[in-house]
């Protein structure tokens, strides 16, 4: 029987255009610039200084304070400048520069393709492995994942469950992984299993991905620690919370954390950048990025070097097609337009979706019906028609009663909404206004 | 290649339907009752329907333009949906004049006067009718006949709707029994074979109408559905009390407005709830207050009141029913 969450839910067009692209594999460009800050948390601390000779998975800026992650080199070379450049989010951060020269590896690194599947490590170590290994999570959160895999005194977690389910139109990055390292994925799985101490694990996988789905029902075999969920297609399933519902039925209570309700979710790509971490000593430095576009004249799922420009990445997918409008990084649903392709590959881009004229235009927005499409859509049981009023209106502390801040910015709401309202940009602007009154009103 | 990419928040895509296309989609469904009107009531249909749609869009048009002098926004479809609902509210030989004057009732009173599409508490069609029943009661409650186009626009046959003839009967000490020989069979009922106002006859048109409705998700089915079980139920429990004193609950569901208020004038998306459970109970609103006015009230007929009154609730039920959130078993500690 397929699964879902109850709640909401929309179904934009999948769009799955390169789900049947093998993952490629972009050679380093001539010079890759790395942000310091590619996770949620304190930026780390360059520790490499200009003129500095670099191998590719040293480490070249460290994790400041626990909630933090490292940062190494993805690429062998010298280092060019530390400085600064405009990120995904359109903001400048700290960056380190470097030029390449040959693809020259720490030799830590153990090489062969073959899937290692004995578990050395104690759960101490995997978990200090993964802090080593700058290991974030990959599905666009970039929590970092040591801080999860150790789970505080007094909470107990019962089930891991693998999200799969990639439920973003256009996106195929996760897809192509769990087809192509699916014997990875699963040892991956069994590491942070072994790391929390639990028993069973669900892979959650939406039902668009039927190959994938019965590949890793074989492979993670007969043992019944680890079984694959078929999910219904809906987005967004893919949401911490909604896959939990989806796949347990427990409701993670407002304002808390998974691990509340016993459970512990982690990315599919996660738990192969772990496997590589734990089993090949391979820090952090490369990832699978869909790039994708109807108008894209090559699209496919790169392997690619963590700082390389995303223009390499647009080449690589036949160039940018000249109605291109805008670029995506991430999917169409909750990924960051970017202002311009000098914007370096960083740890949480799953995808590059390019856009031409029409596909993405915003319509001028009319008033409210009332036809509470937002209302059935929303997954989190809000009112966005509501809190859109509330926040056009200042109205915060009663936008703070409605529960604004438990807003999850899928989007669904602009998304169904015929009117063309801008909901969630008025929320998200009303959600940082809560946060911000109760961030104060808990400092008095 | 452009020069510039454009930046915005997410979500960069949008599903296809906009105010315009739901609009539109009701039109659609109307079109099966409107075709059963003119089938009925011949050239009386024609003119009443367009004169209506068209009184509702130039009222629209002048009153933005020429009065609040700001954007005019007819192509969104609205004005003809209160126009249709106008004119299926009304008797299909309903002078121009009269018509035209409930348009402006619609649309000047009933919707602009709150600040236009969204902002109505009550729903436009309703009001202009009411207005038109209170201001002529004469002309609003003469019904023609169905004679199709046998017979002219002003020289129509009329008669009494059934609601009517039930009302006077028992008003007279006729029992139901001998009162369901004068009106017609419920299979007639069924295809709007009775007198009654243009758009309100024909039951099976209006259900394609629902069909096509809950197919395309412009509406769901809580409103209708609460409406028709209610009134199934309330007019159910009489009839088995008392058989000779009250009619059957499906004459009750296949005659007067109730097919038409509870799928298309309920439903209306201003003024009906936002959340199921409230769609559920303003439908159960509606069906009593139906019954009770029309078997304890002064009229024969009661769903256009219903609907105005339970419309009046609906701002109250958008502030204290809320959906079920995601999350709410919150044990403090």
């Amino acid at each position: 029987m397929l699964k879902t969450f109850p709640t909401g839910g929309v179904h934009p067009p999948e769009n799955k255009l390169t789900a049947g692209c093998k993952i490629e594999i972009l050679p380093p460009p001539k010079s890759v610039v790395i942000p310091v800050s590619q996770h949620l948390g304190a930026p780390a601390v360059p520790v490499v200084n200009k003129g500095d000779k670099v191998l590719a998975g040293q480490l070249i800026a460290k994790a400041a304070g626990f909630i933090s992650a490292n940062i190494h080199s993805s690429v062998s070379g010298k280092v060019l400048k530390i400085d600064s450049h405009t990120d995904t989010s359109g903001y400048k951060q700290t960056a380190i520069f470097i030029d390449v020269e040959g693809d020259e590896w720490v030799p830590e690194i153990v090489n062969g393709s073959d899937p290692v599947k004995e578990i050395k490590l104690s759960p101490e170590e995997i978990v200090q492995k993964c802090l080593d290994s700058g290991i974030v999570g990959l599905g666009g959160a970039t929590f970092p994942t040591h801080v999860k895999l150790k789970v505080p005194a007094g909470k107990k977690c019962d089930l891991l469950i693998i999200n799969g389910v990639e439920c973003e139109p256009f996106l195929t990055s996760d897809h192509r992984l769990m087809l192509e390292k699916g014997e990875e994925i699963i040892t991956g799985t069994r590491i942070i299993m072994k790391a929390l101490g639990v028993e069973k694990a669900v892979i959650g996988v939406e039902n668009n991905k039927q190959d994938a789905i019965s590949l890793l029902e074989r492979l993670a075999g007969k043992n019944g620690d680890i079984s694959v969920q078929a999910l219904k297609v809906k987005y967004p399933q893919g949401g911490e919370k909604q896959l939990i519902k989806a796949v347990t039925g427990r409701e993670v209570p407002s304002g808390k954390l998974p691990l509340d309700v016993g459970v512990i979710v982690q990315n599919a790509g996660t738990a192969y950048a772990v496997y590589e971490a734990v089993q090949k000593n391979k820090p952090l430095v490369e990832r699978v990025v869909t790039v994708t576009g109807k108008t894209l004249s090559r699209p496919g799922n790169y392997l690619v070097r963590i700082g390389t420009p995303v223009s390499a990445l647009i080449e690589a997918a036949g160039g940018l097609p000249d109605n291109a409008v805008k670029i995506i990084s991430g999917g169409p649903m909750m990924g960051k337009a970017i202002g311009n392709t000098q914007v370096p590959v960083v740890k949480g881009m799953s995808g590059l979706v390019v856009f031409s004229g029409g596909e993405t235009e915003r319509k001028q927005y009319g008033p409210c019906i009332r036809c509470s499409k937002c209302i059935s859509v929303c997954p989190m049981g809000l009112e966005p028609y509501l809190l859109m009023a509330l926040s056009q209106k200042v109205l915060y502390e009663k936008a703070g009663e409605n529960r604004i801040t438990d807003c999850i910015e899928c989007g669904s709401c602009s998304f169904i909404c015929p009117a063309y309202r801008p909901l969630l940009d008025y929320i998200r602007l009303g959600k940082s206004a809560v946060v911000k009154m109760k961030r104060e009103k808990s400092m008095k | 290649m452009s020069n510039y990419l454009k930046v915005s928040l997410s979500p960069h895509i949008h599903s296809k339907d906009d105010t315009g296309k739901l609009m539109k989609g009701v039109i659609i469904a109307l079109i099966p009752a409107l075709i059963a009107s003119v089938y009925y009531f011949g050239w009386g249909a024609i003119i009443v329907t367009l004169t209506s749609v068209a009184a509702c869009v130039v009222f629209e048009y002048a009153i933005q333009k020429y009065l609040l002098k700001g954007p005019v926004t007819i192509t969104d479809g609205s004005a003809v949906v209160t126009g249709l609902l106008l004119a299926f509210n009304v008797p299909s030989n309903l002078p121009v004049l009269i018509i035209i004057l409930g348009a402006l009732v619609s649309i000047g009173i009933g919707k602009m006067s709150f600040g236009g599409l969204g902002n109505n508490p009550f729903n436009p069609a309703l009001v202009g009718r009411v207005f038109l029943l209170i201001s002529f009661p004469v002309q609003m409650t003469t019904w023609p006949v169905p004679s199709g186009f046998k017979t002219g626009y002003a020289d129509a046959v009329t008669g009494a709707t059934p609601l009517g003839i039930i009302k006077e009967g028992l008003r007279n000490g006729e029992t139901i029994p001998q009162l369901m020989n004068q009106v017609p069979d419920h299979m007639q009922l069924f295809y709007g074979y009775m007198g009654g106002s243009m758009g309100e006859v024909a039951a099976a048109a209006l259900i394609l109408g629902l069909i096509y409705m809950l197919f395309r998700k412009i509406i769901t089915w809580h409103i209708p559905v609460s409406i028709i079980v209610t009134i199934a139920i309330f007019t159910g429990i009489l009839w088995l009390i008392n058989p000779s004193q009250y009619a059957d609950p499906l004459f009750h569901l296949l005659t007067g407005g109730v097919m038409l208020g509870a799928i298309f004038m309920a439903t209306d998306y201003v003024t009906s709830p936002m959340v199921p459970k409230a769609m559920l109970i303003y439908g159960a609103g509606i069906g009593i207050l139906t019954v009770v006015i029309r078997i304890f009230g002064a009229y024969p007929e009661g769903v256009s009141f219903a609907i105005l009154i339970m419309n009046a609730f609906v701002p109250l039920m958008n502030a204290y029913i809320k959906p079920g959130r995601f999350g709410k078993e919150v044990k403090n500690g």
